[in-house]
């Protein structure tokens, strides 16, 4: 990363962990507890995000000088609009299967709080390069979350990742199944994405202790 | 009847905020307090019961596929279902931006209280949500979707004033500090989604809606073993017939 300055680097990590969309921002969260009960859709979804996010940043960026106040909001919500329904179009084409299990959660997009909140925040004040970066590292924050709310929602779930079973066969009962090893169905109803999301800020918390709060 | 059940099952079983966690965002980030959430709860209730009525209209008559008949016989085989997204977003910003100038002449009081969170709804996902699966669940008349609309609401109230409440509450346990604040209300909101589920068997009676609550994804590999039993039992059934047959001709 030496062609990015210092602030710049800081505009891609940060988001990563300290002032991460989800956990720190409180921004994204329905889509991230919804979806995440396999891993593909969460990195799909993650990827999905990333696109509209950095596309998004930029066009708004480009248009900040030339937009009036009043009606940003409207602004906004027509390119997030475009931006997603051509992603939706996208998954069409080429993950039907997948497509079909994220149904609504594709166009919730429109919706998700980190991108009309990033564009308030950031790109309406600043140049579109800067706002890219601040678009990838927020996406990045996200996907971090959804990849390992995924990750172990199906790991302990269904005993699969990405869909290659890795504890063994739980019909044919090799591998880990032969040691009594159950699957843990609640893990892939939705409530225990809360719960995860929740275990996962109390690490975050405990190692960085200025991210408490009273 | 089909009323009343879509009434109960949307406020119970597919509640926005602990089925689909729909409306999770702005919520918990601003209130902490039972007044608010309710204040919050009641537009979007009221912001959800007139768009997804006029979001079925302009389905109906504009975007399905065959939608646009009644423009003349050559209209018939378009499709303008992927401009749904941005048309049912702009009817939300539409009617939330008419609902704050009503709010703001009729009740200035109730417009100050609300704040910042009026033109907030507009980007809830709750809303968009509502339109979507309104949408997607091919909900069939306007007294259904209008049924929709309110009933989506009133779970959502619902859920918002019992986690308020809560967190009300919980300001004098004593949580552990890493996890005061977001830390607790995410698990305590699971909880909370995990006693809902209880609802699960509420209008089927049991066995059918069970079914029907686990994961599409699970659902569809447990579909996949058992199609994979019945066919192997088939298999073995059949040879065993026909070996039995032939024993039979050879005598």
């Amino acid at each position: 990363m030496a062609l990015l300055s210092r602030k710049e680097r800081n505009l891609v990590l940060d988001p990563l962990t300290d002032d991460n969309p989800i956990t720190i921002q409180v921004l994204g969260i329905c889509s991230a507890l919804a979806i995440t009960a396999e891993l593909r859709a969460s990195v799909v979804m993650a990827i999905s995000v990333l696109a509209v996010m950095a596309v998004g940043n930029v066009v708004i960026s480009l248009m900040r000088n030339i937009m009036p106040g009043k009606i940003r909001i409207i602004v906004q919500l027509i390119v997030v609009a475009t931006l997603v329904i051509l992603v939706d179009l996208i998954l069409k084409a080429f993950a039907f299967e997948l497509s079909k299990q994220l149904s609504v959660f594709i166009g919730l997009i429109i919706t998700n709080c980190i991108i009309m909140g990033r564009f308030e925040a950031f790109a309406l004040g600043n140049n579109p390069w800067h706002s890219f970066l601040d678009g990838i590292g927020n996406a990045g924050g996200y996907g971090i979350i959804l990849v390992i709310v995924g990750f172990f929602r199906e790991l302990l779930g269904s005993g699969t990742l990405f869909g290659y079973k890795v504890l063994g066969d739980s019909i044919e009962k090799t591998g880990l199944y032969a040691l009594g090893y159950e699957n843990n169905g609640f893990m892939v109803l939705s409530p225990m994405a809360l719960i995860v999301i929740g275990i996962i800020i109390w690490v975050q918390r405990t190692r960085n202790k200025e991210l408490i709060e009273d | 009847m089909e009323h009343l059940e879509l009434f109960f099952k949307s406020i119970f079983v597919d509640n926005m905020i602990f089925a689909t966690f729909l409306g999770m965002c702005s919520y918990l980030a601003v209130s902490k307090r039972v007044a608010t959430a309710v204040g919050l709860g009641f537009a979007v209730v009221f912001v959800l019961a007139v768009t997804v009525p006029l979001n079925w209209l302009l389905d109906q008559y504009l975007l399905k596929s065959g939608a646009l008949e009644w423009l003349g016989p050559e209209y018939a085989s378009y499709d303008l279902s992927f401009l749904s997204f941005i048309l049912f977003i702009a009817t939300i910003a539409t009617m939330v931006q008419l609902v704050e100038i009503v709010v703001e002449k009729f009740s200035p009081a109730l417009y100050n209280s609300l704040g910042i969170f009026l033109p907030l709804i507009a980007v809830n996902c709750a809303i968009l949500g509502g339109s979507l699966f309104m949408q997607s669940r091919e909900i069939a008349s306007i007294g259904l979707a209008l049924n929709y609309g309110v009933s989506s609401g009133i779970g959502w109230l619902l859920a918002i004033v019992a986690i308020a409440a809560i967190r009300e509450k919980i300001r004098y346990s004593n949580v552990p500090p890493a996890l005061r604040g977001l830390g607790i209300t995410f698990i305590i909101c699971g909880l909370m989604a995990i006693g809902f589920q209880s609802f699960g068997g509420m209008l089927t009676g049991g066995g059918d809606a069970a079914a029907a609550e686990v994961d599409p994804a699970q659902m569809g590999s447990q579909i996949e073993m058992i199609e994979q039993e019945n066919t192997e039992k088939a298999v073995e059934e059949a040879t065993s017939v026909s070996k039995s047959v032939s024993t039979l001709t050879k005598k």
